[in-house]
């Protein structure tokens, strides 16, 4: 099969369809906010910001790889960039950069310079220990496990609580080969 | 999704069978094996009930693909036959052809598995198949009201909801001459889906304006 060179991410990106960067930046400041006050413990809201996110991540794969005809990713290595510059761009519009690179090659940082979600936010004093984008990890999380890595993902730095820059730390954990899911019964 | 006919779904040229249907039929599976969606069309010979038949499918492939990644001239060796790979690893097959039909495979990174079995003279059929992946995106993951993982039975369109189940014919209606013109239009409907599908489909019909028509048909 001759090899498809995966489209850059801007080419993919001005033929999806697109919503108003502010309504999404709104919308998504009215769900975090809903989430506050229902539970109101700010771990809590973490927690479901994740799950909500693992969710999106699930049926995000699927779209992804439709779209953007990559093949599989050969390591860790080129997974990450993958992500960073195929996925948020076609998702998001803003592209990542990949640091901080291991010595084993299995944890990375991305670091997102421009996040659409976090226009015209601040926290208050009573959320400080609230991780905003959440939902991000938790969609790389379960994009991922779709394609058999696991991974544990953490925000490093948030320029919602005074840094510099967004970082998120992805750490591969194990690959998960597939397995014949059927039991020699029948 | 809309199956009526597989012209729709396959742009690959037109092929010199009499009926003009070029595929057979058509199976999704996921990454563990469940069926989520199996389509024929022209299938005069069914050996196996429909359980075993998915199963049978969906083992074929697997110790195909297995195969095909372990005899694979060009790679390094990597590991014996019968260890696990990632979907989407190494190579893999994409068709098979017999004298009487062709096998057509895709699988997508995410254990996605499509597979379409056609008339022995078609050509390469990888675009359809991305085509039908892109289709499965654009309808099934982005319903908000499928769950992933579970055999596609639900088709959304427009105001008319299908499903397929068992159970009683019950028609309720208020009165006006629109009305039984949508009655009698419904019926059309399901009797065209029968024809196609050949499964039962409940049809919920509501018109927004001053004339409200419940039409439910369930059939046992």
């Amino acid at each position: 099969m001759a090899p498809v060179v995966p489209r850059s991410g801007d080419a993919i990106f001005a033929n999806v369809e697109r919503v108003n960067s502010e309504l999404f930046t709104l919308t998504y400041g009215a769900i975090v906010r809903q989430l506050l006050t229902d539970l109101e413990e700010v771990e809590e809201v973490n927690k479901q910001l994740d799950q909500m996110g693992y969710n999106i991540g699930i049926r995000l794969i699927d779209e992804f790889l439709a779209k953007s005809n990559v093949t599989r990713c050969v390591d860790f290595r080129e997974t990450a960039e993958v992500i960073a510059k195929v996925g948020f761009k076609m998702f998001l519009g803003v592209t990542a950069s990949v640091t901080n690179w291991d010595a084993e090659g299995t944890c990375c940082s991305l670091i997102l310079d421009d996040n659409p979600l976090v226009d015209f936010v601040e926290l208050p004093d009573t959320c400080q220990g609230l991780y905003y984008c959440n939902i991000l990890s938790g969609v790389v999380r379960g994009a991922l496990e779709m394609v058999s890595m696991k991974t544990e993902i953490t925000w490093i730095r948030d320029m919602l609580r005074g840094d510099d820059a967004f970082e998120l730390q992805v750490k591969l954990l194990k690959q998960v080969p597939e397995e014949y899911p059927y039991k020699d019964d029948e | 999704m809309q199956f009526f006919g597989s012209s729709e779904i396959s742009p690959s040229p037109p092929l010199p069978t009499a009926s003009g249907n070029n595929a057979h039929m058509m199976y999704v599976f996921n990454r563990n094996g469940v069926c989520l969606l199996y389509r024929e069309w022209n299938r005069p010979l069914r050996t196996l009930d429909s359980n075993q038949d998915h199963k049978l499918m969906f083992g074929l492939l697997f110790s195909l693909k297995s195969l095909t990644a372990k005899m694979d001239p060009s790679s390094v060796e990597k590991g014996n036959l019968g260890v696990p790979q990632l979907p989407g690893q190494g190579c893999s097959f994409h068709s098979f052809r017999t004298n009487t039909y062709k096998l057509s495979f895709m699988e997508s990174p995410s254990g996605i598995k499509i597979i379409l079995v056609t008339h022995p003279k078609a050509s390469d059929l990888r675009e359809s198949l991305k085509y039908i992946y892109n289709l499965y995106v654009e309808y099934v993951v982005k319903n908000p009201l499928y769950t992933p993982g579970t055999p596609i039975k639900k088709l959304l369109e427009l105001g008319l909801d299908f499903t397929s189940k068992a159970f009683d014919v019950r028609v309720d209606v208020q009165i006006s001459e629109a009305a039984s013109a949508m009655l009698f239009c419904a019926q059309l409907i399901i009797d065209l889906l029968n024809l196609i599908w050949g499964e039962h489909y409940l049809i919920s019909f509501y018109l927004e304006d001053k004339v409200r028509v419940v039409y439910t048909v369930e059939l046992n």
